[in-house]
């Protein structure tokens, strides 16, 4: 006598990197909350002082030098959603088998990119903060600068999906997907940052 | 359909076929294979510096997950010494015996870092690597050079906090530059169990067997899905801390308490609830031998499952950075606020571990059962860790008084020895597909009941001693009164049987695998797919893949797939 077990069919769609990017971008949000959480327990154990023009008490946390270039950070709060619609447009027209369109769709993306990583120099440019300032100056750039890697990690990401899609991977839609759930992590991400860091201060 | 041939699946007693237990003599006839992996690495007779390249760029998960168990259980032997060392310094604590201040500060962290980084989180995660592709039915685990890339990382990060504290760079340390080591150590070592856990979940989620839903996959592969993502979720938040303690403590050494601020801040990573977090899978572990060991299907699944994921709640606890102690003082809200959190963080995780402990053991009422090693490794090793969960809840009690004590080191050595147990019986139990070997029971049974006498005795002088006020990780410069000594040197002789019974372990399993006494390919007559493969696993782990219908696809395939030979 034999036994068998059914025989399963030739390997299914896998979804791995798209799960994969979920867990890394479930992991990345961690780890900028936990950033942003410390930063408010920080901000609000900060001692008080008078505001410049002494008429009301205010968080002695930011030094009164410091001014935020609200330009250039509200730039990039807006183009963030431009980056996702790029990497969503990708995902249109890799599912329509659009070669041509998901890659300039890509290349975009990568632009953008380029555009935000450049407002963050910009920032720091301006700003001038001095890192041994008090925990204001440690903080940001330890928060700015960790979403400023996570930045250059998507772009890394949407850098290598452009090649495949050049490359002629017509069937890449999974790693395209994935590349703008990833985007869509960080506008989420961003968003939350630009918030805390930049307009509350 | 995929013959029993190519899956090496035995033949079926009746008593199975029913679903219900089989007599201990009733094992099925395996096939035999002349493919194993194993067999033909033996003769290939090449190079020592060809072997190592093998394995250190090897993406099997076997392999990378043995290396995780391997030097965990090298860790194993480190912190035991350690624990010896630290037990004969605290005989006399009016003075320095071996080590001067500094050097008993270091060793304090080198302890409790060793204890949960070094050992208890690889420990499990390696053994995840290592067998959960098979129970899920793949043949290869998800992003295989991720997961190499987290034992690499864990490994040389775990070097890098090792040098740091010995070069007096840990916490409270006076060497700022390898203080700055000490966090890029940890750091690295984080990203490496995040990387590996990533790989974990992935292929749970993404790899299973056709048919196998989530609610199918085997106990131990469901303890590690939730002990991968609560990995996930706690992880990146001690990174977050990593990042500006290491920012602050290179340029300005001001906002965060210099190297004071890492014990402030980092503190949390080294003791319950994020403790909880690593020894989920001790629960998967015992939930998966249990049934195998009482020959029936395991009873009450769904709340076995529910009893496993309630343990993350651990997770709420270890992300808000502290221990929510329970303080009946103040107004009725505050008690009730307290009480709250108290609960969710301390006694949902113990609540977790009591459901699946009780609902695991049930498959002993309804089943035949055999008390072999790897169950009783596996059952110790839980009550261990249960009493460490039930120590740390005592502990987090305001009116106990057991805050800053010994009594907390003496919850973080229950969870890890107690968790080391789990892991012996977890490699007794699944040998035969990660080297081809039966481990000899008789022995194995013995080195568990010394690891239980080791593990009690490491732990339960910290508990009387915390009573009686001893402090935490400090050396020198208290005294109570009480049998100061007594309590220590019984806790530094605990540590010794410890390394003793890893180090007596590991000879046998290195002794067994050096005889090359080939084991069967299911010699437990277990249920889960890893079982239908050859032993030891082949490269691929399936040359075919199968489908699934229920949490036992072994037990169903055998009865309910007959065809005529």
């Amino acid at each position: 006598m034999t036994l068998a077990l059914p025989s399963a069919p030739s390997q299914t769609s896998r979804r791995q990197v798209l799960v994969g990017t979920a867990l890394v971008a479930a992991a990345a949000g961690m780890l900028i909350a936990g950033m942003l959480a410390m930063w408010m327990k920080f901000r609000a154990g900060a001692p008080t002082r008078e505001s410049a023009d002494g008429l009301k008490i205010i968080k002695d946390w930011m030094s009164k030098d410091i001014i935020v270039p609200e330009v250039a950070a509200n730039t990039m709060f807006a183009t963030f959603p431009f980056a996702a619609l790029m990497a969503q447009w990708a995902v249109y027209a890799a599912k329509r088998r659009d070669g041509q369109h998901r890659s300039l769709a890509l290349v975009i993306l990568f632009g953008i990119g380029i555009a935000i990583v450049n407002a963050q120099v910009a920032i720091y440019a301006q700003m001038e903060v001095v890192v041994a300032e008090g925990a204001f100056g440690a903080m940001f750039y330890a928060i700015t600068g960790t979403m400023l890697a996570l930045i250059v990690s998507g772009m890394a990401f949407t850098a290598v999906a452009f090649f495949r899609s050049v490359g002629g991977r017509d069937d890449d839609l999974q790693v395209i997907s994935a590349n703008a759930l990833y985007w869509y992590f960080l506008t989420a991400a961003f968003t939350a940052v630009w918030f805390f860091v930049y307009v509350q201060k | 359909m995929v013959s029993v041939r190519a899956l090496h699946l035995g033949e079926i007693t009746p008593e199975v076929r029913k679903g219900h237990g089989v007599s201990p003599g009733d094992h099925p006839k395996m096939t035999t294979n002349d493919t194993h992996v194993g067999a033909s690495t033996k003769s290939s007779g090449s190079s020592v510096v060809a072997s190592v390249g093998q394995w250190m760029t090897s993406s099997d998960h076997k392999k990378i997950g043995r290396l995780f168990i391997g030097w965990s259980l090298v860790h194993a032997i480190e912190v035991a010494v350690i624990g010896i060392i630290f037990g004969l310094e605290r005989m006399s604590p009016s003075s320095m015996q071996i080590f001067d201040g500094d050097a008993a500060l270091q060793l304090s962290w080198l302890f409790r870092h060793v204890l949960v980084l070094g050992l208890l989180a690889p420990l499990f995660i390696g053994i995840a690597i290592a067998v959960v592709p098979m129970q899920v039915g793949s043949k290869a685990i998800a992003f295989p050079r991720l997961a190499q890339y987290g034992f690499w990382a864990w490994f040389f990060g775990s070097g890098l906090v090792l040098i740091s504290l010995i070069a007096n760079g840990g916490p409270n340390g006076g060497n700022a530059d390898m203080g700055d080591l000490f966090l890029m150590g940890v750091g690295l070592l984080l990203v490496g169990l995040l990387s590996a856990s990533i790989s974990v979940a992935t292929t749970i989620l993404t790899s299973r067997a056709l048919g196998m839903s989530l609610d199918m996959i085997p106990a131990f592969s469901w303890s590690a899905l939730i002990a991968s993502i609560a990995t996930l979720l706690t992880v990146p938040v001690a990174m977050s801390n990593i990042i500006y303690l290491y920012v602050d403590h290179t340029y300005a050494q001001n906002a965060f308490g210099g190297g004071k601020g890492m014990e402030t801040w980092l503190g949390w990573i080294y003791s319950a609830p994020h403790t909880f977090v690593f020894v989920i899978m001790a629960l998967g572990v015992l939930a998966e031998v249990a049934p195998v060991a009482a020959r029936v299907r395991q009873p009450l699944r769904p709340v076995l499952l529910g009893g496993i994921a309630l343990i993350s709640t651990a997770t709420i606890g270890a992300v808000t950075q502290t221990n929510h102690v329970l303080d009946l003082s103040g107004t009725n809200g505050d008690k009730l606020s307290s009480t709250v959190l108290f609960l969710l963080t301390n006694g949902l995780p113990l609540l977790g571990m009591l459901v699946a402990l009780a609902v695991a053991m049930l498959s002993f009422k309804e089943g035949k059962p055999t008390v072999n090693a790897a169950f009783a490794f596996s059952i110790l090793g839980v009550l261990m860790i249960l009493a460490g969960a039930t120590g740390s809840f005592l502990a987090n009690i305001k009116d106990a008084d057991l805050q800053g004590t010994s009594f907390a080191e003496g919850v973080t050595l229950y969870l890890a020895y107690g968790g080391v147990l789990v892991a012996l019986g977890a490699l007794t139990h699944w040998a035969p597909k990660l080297w081809g070997v039966v481990l000899d029971d008789k022995k194995v049974l013995g080195l568990a009941g010394l690891g239980l006498i080791g593990t009690v005795l490491s732990s339960l002088p910290l508990y009387i001693a915390g009573f009686a006020d001893q402090p935490a990780n400090i050396v020198t410069g208290f005294d109570y009164d009480g049998p100061v000594a007594l309590w220590n040197v019984l806790a530094a002789a605990g540590s010794a049987l410890i390394a003793l019974v890893v180090l007596a372990y590991v000879g046998l399993l290195v002794a067994a695998v050096r005889a090359g006494a080939g084991a069967k390919d299911d010699p437990w007559d277990a249920h889960t797919l890893e079982w239908s493969i050859p032993s030891p696993a082949p490269a691929n782990n399936f040359a075919s893949l199968a489908t699934v219908s229920s949490s036992e696809p072994l037990l169903d395939a055998k009865p309910s797939q007959e065809v005529p030979a």
